[in-house]
């Protein structure tokens, strides 16, 4: 496996902003015999400008691969490039740079907040502790920019709100305004509109459409394949810590190959009576401290036969720009 | 033929106490309910869907008061029953609630097998034997082992307890069930199981039911008839084809255009601004802060649940009847 975006050529590691290579994360678990294969060799890339949209459902390794990509947790093997260079052997300087230059926006990060926290308190504090301004009216200009970018306005005044008096919505905006402050080129983004009502989300999606007509890169993480459609430019389809199906966004849900895309899109509900969703996989996503033999989807698959049981299916081209792994495609 | 309803609120508002004065969570909403239909509620976060459903059973927390209004359920007056007769005679046998978030819902201190049986003796007497028995039948009805009668909640995955507290609420074979956001938090092919496993027991148990979401996709799935709810109001209410085919309410409207649609490539839009709060509602109608329809009576006057066409109902000034 190499490179999905561009050809099978050394090239694509320099050309992509953000890449990983045959990356796996294993976790020890207590009391268990094997390690949880979270991610469990996954190569991805997203160039500059671009925006990487991953799916799959609660344990398929999506937040994971997110986490390692801001090292937040360590690779078990395999590598992550950050323009061309290994994120684990960059110089000191270097290092600097890449803790400001790749954000992660998490599912409500406010959660558990101080009260009496505020929304510049919020918003100043990484640009704070990564020493980025000089003067404290330096520090308002970039607090209130980053409001801005987020259409709190006017800033002045969300900037002394406090952050638990805001709606989701507005909450879920501060989370965005608080990376943009420290001005990075990628944006990592775990399910970040899935709390949200439905009326507010499209403001939201809107918000980060602008950020990437200014050139920002994004890799965006959920279960719902429909906002990556209107979203992403590539989507990559993860089960049980493995790629299943890789393709342009508008491709994969109108034509989804791999059977398991097939039941994400299936499933994914319409407001229109005539339409019903389908479950096209029975059964739920097993543990992957214990995930089967051959084929991770298998049990659940409609398509399975003899071989999936016995052979893991590798990711390869089926067709141009596609990749799957399904014995059947 | 005539049809008789066998749920009736009329009127019904709700108020919660709380530091800030009265929250009124749920206004003057009036709707019925016939057998055999299946009602889906759809509002967001705040809009009363919760305090509508929990008040039909009288199963309202402290802090709340029914301020006015009727619900007759099979003829019986429920807002002026006690918690004795509730038990013995409404609830569970006659309506059956599946709250949000109800994976919670189940104690994990307790097997499966306790639950069903705790449950069914808060409502009537019957042998153990008896009890666990129907649950077994209901667990396979609802695609989950009966060997899991012995499991502890915490052993269960999300879908499966999702089916253990539908297979619960069935147990007394009650008239209606009432399911709040019985899919949320689930992952979407979960969520298909358990919205086909749904229609699939609605068709074979002649279920009525009231199905409510903040998913007006998921509605779609599952009603025959819609109620939309913003601020504590019914804003529109008709069959799932009149809702969801001509929506009349800019609410509506706006929602069914915030959904990301897999079949077109329109892009999907949102309706700018957040829910206004309910201590201090606005005057008026509550959406006109954010309605791109607002003229100057919809700032003074609320309008009313009104017919536009036979069954489909609106409260809007700007619907032409």
């Amino acid at each position: 496996m190499r490179g999905l975006t561009l050809e099978a050529t050394e090239l694509w590691k320099e050309r992509a902003l953000i890449a990983t290579e045959e990356l796996r994360v294993y976790f020890k678990v207590k009391g268990a015999n094997r390690p949880l294969k979270a991610v469990d060799g996954v190569s991805v890339s997203v160039e500059k400008g671009k925006t990487l949209g991953i799916v799959g459902e609660s344990g398929s390794g999506k937040t994971t691969l997110a986490k390692a990509i801001v090292k937040l947790v360590k690779p078990t093997a395999g590598r992550i490039y950050f323009e061309g260079k290994d994120i684990y052997k960059l110089s000191k300087s270097e290092k600097k740079q890449f803790r400001r230059r790749v954000q992660m926006v998490f599912q409500d990060p406010f959660d558990a907040i101080d009260p009496i926290y505020s929304v510049y308190d919020a918003v100043s504090e990484g640009a704070k502790i990564l020493g980025l301004t000089r003067s404290k009216s330096e520090l308002d200009e970039i607090v209130f920019r980053a409001l801005e970018q987020v259409r709190l306005t006017p800033a002045q005044d969300y900037a002394q709100r406090r952050v638990t008096s805001l709606s989701g919505g507005q909450r879920q905006r501060v989370a965005i305004a608080r990376v943009l402050a420290m001005n990075p080129d990628a944006l990592i983004l775990d399910e970040p509109v899935s709390m949200l009502d439905a009326s507010v989300r499209g403001e939201i999606m809107k918000i980060m459409g602008d950020l990437k007509i200014q050139g920002k890169t994004f890799v965006m993480i959920t279960h719902d394949i429909a906002t990556l459609k209107f979203f992403a430019d590539e989507v990559v389809v993860m089960y049980l810590g493995r790629v299943m199906e890789v393709a342009n966004s508008k491709e994969i849900t109108r034509n989804p190959l791999h059977p398991y895309t097939q039941a994400l899109v299936a499933a994914v509900p319409v407001p229109d009576p005539r339409y019903k969703v389908k479950s096209l996989a029975k059964g739920e996503i097993p543990s992957a401290l214990n995930p089967p033999a051959g084929c991770p989807f298998h049990p659940r698959c409609p398509l399975a036969q003899e071989i999936c049981r016995t052979q893991v299916p590798e990711l390869r081209r089926v067709a141009p720009g596609r990749l799957a792994a399904c014995h059947f495609v | 033929m005539v049809l008789v309803p066998i749920l009736k609120a009329e009127g019904l508002s709700v108020d919660y106490f709380t530091q800030r004065g009265r929250l009124h969570a749920v206004s003057d909403v009036s709707f019925s309910l016939e057998e055999g239909e299946s009602l889906g509620i759809v509002g967001e976060s705040g809009s009363g869907k919760t305090t509508l459903a929990t008040a039909l059973l009288k199963l309202l927390p402290m802090n709340a008061e029914v301020v006015s209004g009727r619900v007759e359920i099979q003829g019986m007056d429920v807002l002026s029953m006690d918690e004795e007769s509730l038990n013995k005679s409404l609830r569970w046998r006659v309506v059956s609630y599946v709250p949000q978030a109800s994976q919670n819902a189940l104690d994990p201190l307790y097997r499966i097998d306790d639950q069903f049986v705790e449950t069914v003796h808060a409502h009537v007497d019957m042998p153990r034997e008896e009890i666990l028995h129907k649950a077994m039948e209901l667990l396979l009805r609802v695609g989950v082992e009966p060997s899991k009668l012995r499991s502890y909640p915490w052993e269960l995955s999300g879908g499966q307890k999702q089916r253990v507290m539908i297979a619960l609420s069935l147990i007394l074979k009650p008239k209606i069930v009432i399911l709040d956001e019985p899919t949320t938090a689930l992952d979407t092919i979960i969520q298909a199981q358990i919205l086909e496993l749904f229609r699939e027991l609605k068709e074979y148990e002649r279920l009525t039911a009231i199905f409510i979401s903040h998913d007006i996709s998921v509605i779609s799935n599952v009603a025959n008839r819609v109620g939309v709810m913003y601020a504590g109001r019914l804003v529109e209410l008709g069959s799932s084809e009149s809702v969801f085919y001509t929506p009349l309410h800019p609410y509506t409207q706006g929602l069914l255009k915030s959904v990301p649609d897999l079949r077109s490539d329109t892009p999907y839009s949102y309706i700018p601004g957040s829910p206004p709060d309910l201590v201090s509602p606005p005057s008026g109608c509550p959406f006109h802060p954010r309605c791109p329809l607002a003229m100057e009576i919809c700032k003074k006057i609320n309008p009313a649940l009104e017919a536009y066409d036979g069954e489909h109902l609106v409260a809007c000034h700007a619907v032409k009847r």
